[in-house]
């Protein structure tokens, strides 16, 4: 009997070890493929525990977050939902995170291992940071002028700063509240059905990530890569080109809306927007240093990230020489986004380098301390300096006795370029007006910011005028915001 | 040389005198008193973790278990001195940290609070315990009460054919606001029975009956009994829809049977009858053929768009706690839902305390039915050694069943976790079987008291 006992003993013996070999199974060897199954919801529950991290703008955050007691814990609040959406983008428990949230998820979220004590140190203790704040570059009377300046509109404003390239303002109408989407239930869903079956697109990020025909605003690169190629050496010379112009290769007669612009020189072309003039001006400059002009302004960068991407601004670079001459006047392939063409405008303010625009400051751990700053960001010279000088004159006259008179600020330096794209087939649909623009207080050295504004449907007449009715005044108020928030806290 | 070794002879002992056996009660006590302030460091873990302060009932609880823990040592220490000085110790350890457990689980199911009733059935248990200790001088007492046994485990097991069936086993009786579930105390008498029955029989067992090839199969009117009882009880089980029951209680036959007769030709038998029972009713029953395919295919619910069902949060609660597991209080094991107190506690306790404490919860069961092995070795007489055999192999075999099913190693029958899961019979059931395994233990080491070991 000793014997059978042992026997049964060995038995009960092999089911310990089949149990533990089974739990080491489950526990270490299959455990990341549980982790990770999209029925576990634990990574949601960690994720929730605590509040999440807050977007600072101007020194106050825009965010917060409410606990709600139930298991996905905390949920995201927007102080001014609709005004910094185009910014933040959402939070949602349901639907993900787009963005800034999107962007910085990790710092906010508490994810992120640089927010821990040491390193490896949340691996070892199971521990998960509390969320780290993210600072913006935003002024905020700058984006409250522009969104104020959007109220019913459809469009977008991108204000930069030249010097640094420092985003003060980003807005997108018609924007919309982030707020409804952040919970988990029923009314997030209908909220975030709501916003996606929007014919307006509210979700959509008009001045980052949704590209117009920049029209005659495109000029400005034109000119810049006219002045720097050489083909025009003085600003008052007669260009010799006809009106209407033939584009070359084909029966097409290019017209202007404007008239006097037979023959016209750089000066009054550019005031003038003379079509004519700049197809023959990207003509002669040749499809190659149009493409090295165009690029060193930012088109055709897929990268561009500020840090949530950038969509991609174009100039085609496989062009006959009637494309060409519709390119150079931002027509054809040619489309930007707002914040692109801010970007144009800056380096004519910046002395011809082109700064990398940023959103983030820098990002913070709870306590305040620096996690992370924007540091130093590309540059590149778009053009050579006295190019810049010179389209800095040109955009000036431009707010003086050109079509931007609608931009202009007393006391202050203000360069601008209008424009009006049309679009849709046979240009059928409403025109964009765009305004893309400069200004420098009268106490400053440099332009301290630069703006660009396109407004969709423009309630006006085919005139290039557009821009300087519908835009101007949009990117008056913003610079005008700008240059006061400079004026208060000097240096800053 | 020689003379050298004689005098050192008569230096020593006489041979003659009588050699004490270590009684070891004072190990016990140490060990009692380590599980209990184990079961209150936990306490105050869930407390520390939950709120960063020291849970209010901590002082309460360490000093209820520690007189509960205490007078049982007492018990022992008066009647039964020679006994196992490991066994009240693990079912002390594995009972607070069952409460803990319980606990810690009530914190995240404000509207039922399971821990004070559980602490009361524990008192119950302990209770038990103390009586049986006490009470029960020499486990040879129970082999007059075979047939009062058997009967009285077949009635306990009839009886809640009689009540309505909860969650889809007929295996509750409700009395006064309580819930009792016969099944378990049944298991005990069953245990009893088995092993007096076998003791009695266990030679007409093992050599009559007629040869078939090379097993010797035993005459009708020894097999007869014992296979009508087999058969009432696994049949009452189908009836009330528990399977792992009735798993535990096949298994149990076919060990005692095995050890009892030393014929391998039973465990074939057994085997055999087991793969056919395990057909039929998988077949049969949409209840049970549910089970295994949940087995085979734990996240085909998620697949199918319908959520992870309780098999597949059981192995994320298990997956989550890896090696060291994420700290008492701190996983999300209630995400099993229903049954995550009783059925499910050990996912709890796998996302806790990971794969290390898992693990330990695994040896210090084993060691308790290792204990109980031990006691039937050491033990001269076949009843006894049955009883020893039988009550562990209960232990182990149930542990097996219900461990291996949360964590998807069999397919999952409901049942509790010896001393872990909520659920007073079956503390109740479980301090018993600790009680006779230590009575047991008891006659084993004490027929070598005062005897020369040679």
């Amino acid at each position: 009997m000793t014997r059978h006992i042992r026997h049964a003993g060995f038995f009960c013996a092999l089911l310990l070890v089949a149990l533990l070999v089974n739990a080491a199974r489950v526990q270490v060897v299959q455990a990341p493929e549980y982790d990770r199954n999209p029925a576990n919801r634990r990574p949601d529950i960690t994720r929730y525990e605590r509040p999440r991290g807050d977007i600072l703008v101007g020194g106050r955050p825009v965010t917060g977050s409410k606990d709600t007691r139930e298991h996905l814990r905390f949920e995201r609040t927007y102080a001014d939902g609709p005004l910094y959406a185009p910014v933040t983008g959402f939070a949602s428990q349901l639907y993900g995170t787009t963005l800034l949230e999107n962007a910085e998820d990790g710092v906010l979220s508490g994810s992120d291992p640089m927010l821990a004590p040491f390193p490896l140190w949340n691996d070892f203790t199971r521990a998960r940071s509390s969320g780290g704040h993210v600072v913006t570059t935003l002024d905020p009377a700058a984006q409250r002028a522009a969104f104020k300046g959007l109220a019913g509109l459809k469009g977008a404003v991108a204000a930069v700063e030249p010097a640094t390239g420092r985003i003060l303002a980003l807005v997108s109408a018609p924007s919309y509240d982030p707020q409804p989407l952040s919970g988990n239930g029923t009314a997030a869903a209908r909220a975030w059905a709501r916003l996606t079956a929007d014919e307006d697109r509210p979700m959509l990020n008009r001045a980052a990530r949704q590209t117009y025909p920049p029209g005659s605003t495109f000029k400005v690169v034109t000119a810049a890569a006219a002045l720097d190629a050489g083909v025009v050496t003085d600003l008052d010379a007669p260009t010799d080109s006809p009106d209407p112009y033939p584009l070359p290769g084909t029966r097409t007669r290019l017209k202007n809306a404007a008239r006097g612009c037979a023959d016209a020189s750089l000066r009054k072309a550019f005031t003038l927007s003379c079509n004519t003039v700049f197809a023959k001006l990207g003509v002669e400059v040749g499809l190659r240093d149009m493409t090295a002009t165009a690029h060193a302004f930012g088109f055709n960068n897929a990268d561009l990230a500020i840090p949530f991407p950038v969509a991609r601004s174009t100039f085609d670079t496989t062009l006959d020489r009637a494309q060409l001459a519709l390119s150079s006047i931002g027509q054809y392939n040619t489309r930007a986004t707002p914040l692109q063409m801010a970007m144009v405008a800056a380096a004519v303010a910046n002395g011809g380098q082109v700064r990398e625009p940023y959103l983030v400051e820098r990002t913070t751990r709870p306590g305040g301390s620096v996690l992370a700053t924007a540091g130093s960001r590309g540059v590149r010279q778009a053009m050579y300096p006295s190019t810049a000088v010179r389209l800095r004159a040109l955009m000036r006259e431009v707010v003086e006795e050109g079509t931007g008179r609608r931009a202009a600020i007393r006391g202050a330096k203000v360069g601008g370029k209008t424009g009006t794209a049309q679009h849709g087939l046979g240009n059928s649909g409403m025109p964009y007006a765009w305004f893309v623009s400069w200004a420098q207080g009268a106490r400053d050295l440099t332009p301290s910011v630069a703006v660009a504004v396109v407004v969709e449907d423009a309630e006006e007449e085919r005139r290039d005028i557009s821009g300087g009715g519908d835009a101007a005044p949009i990117a008056r108020a913003v610079m005008e915001a700008v240059l006061k928030s400079r004026d208060r806290a000097p240096g800053s | 040389m020689s003379k050298a070794g004689i005098t050192v002879a008569t230096a020593d002992p006489p041979a003659s005198a009588v050699r004490r056996l270590p009684r070891r009660r004072g190990v016990e006590l140490a060990l009692i008193v380590l599980a209990v302030l184990l079961s209150v460091y936990g306490y105050c873990a869930v407390g520390l973790a939950r709120h960063g302060t020291l849970p209010p009932g901590a002082a309460g609880y360490g000093a209820g278990l520690g007189v509960l823990a205490l007078l049982a040592h007492l018990a022992v220490r008066l009647r039964a001195p020679y006994a196992d000085p490991l066994l009240l110790p693990i079912g002390v350890l594995l009972n607070g940290l069952g409460l803990v457990l319980i606990y810690r689980l009530d914190l995240e199911t404000p509207g039922d609070r399971a821990a004070p009733a559980q602490l009361v059935w524990s008192t119950l248990g302990v209770a038990l315990f103390i009586l049986v200790v006490l009470l029960l001088r020499d486990h040879r007492v129970l082999q007059r009460y075979t047939y009062v046994c058997v009967v009285a485990a077949l009635v306990l097991l009839t009886l809640p054919i009689l009540f309505p069936a909860v969650n889809g086993a007929r295996i509750w009786i409700r009395v006064a606001g309580f819930s009792i579930q016969p099944g378990e105390f049944a298991k005990v008498l069953l245990a009893v029975f088995f092993a007096a029955y076998l003791a009695a029989n266990r030679s007409a067992l093992a050599f009559t009956g007629r040869r078939v090839w090379r097993l010797q199969l035993p005459t009708g009117r020894v097999l007869g009994p014992i296979v009508a009882v087999w058969l009432v009880s696994v049949g009452v089980l189908i009836l009330e829809h528990d399977l792992g029951t009735s798993l535990l209680f096949f298994g149990l036959f076919v060990v005692l049977l095995y050890v009892a007769t030393g014929r391998t030709g039973w465990i074939a038998v057994g085997l055999l009858l087991a793969a056919l029972g395990a057909v039929a009713v998988g077949r049969l029953e949409p209840h049970v053929h549910g089970r295994i395919e949940t087995w085979l295919h734990p996240f085909a619910s998620i697949e199918a768009g319908e959520g992870a069902n309780q098999l597949a949060q059981s192995l994320f609660a298990f997956a989550e706690g890896g090696l060291l597991g994420t700290g008492l209080g701190l996983g999300h094991s209630v995400l099993i839902g229903f049954a995550v107190k009783s059925d499910f506690i050990l996912a709890t306790a796998g996302e806790e305390l990971g794969l290390a404490g898992l693990s330990a919860v695994f040896l210090l069961y084993g060691l308790l039915v290792e204990r109980g092995f031990r006691a039937g070795l050491d033990l001269r007489e076949p009843f006894g050694r049955l009883l020893a055999v039988g009550l562990a192999s209960l232990v182990a075999l149930q542990v097996f069943v219900i461990a291996g099913g949360v964590t998807g190693l069999i397919p999952l029958t409901g049942m509790a976790m010896p001393f872990l899961a909520q659920g007073g019979s079956s503390v109740v059931t479980n301090w018993a079987i600790v009680a006779l395994l230590l009575r047991v233990s008891d006659s084993a080491r004490r027929q070598y008291d005062g005897q020369d070991p040679r």
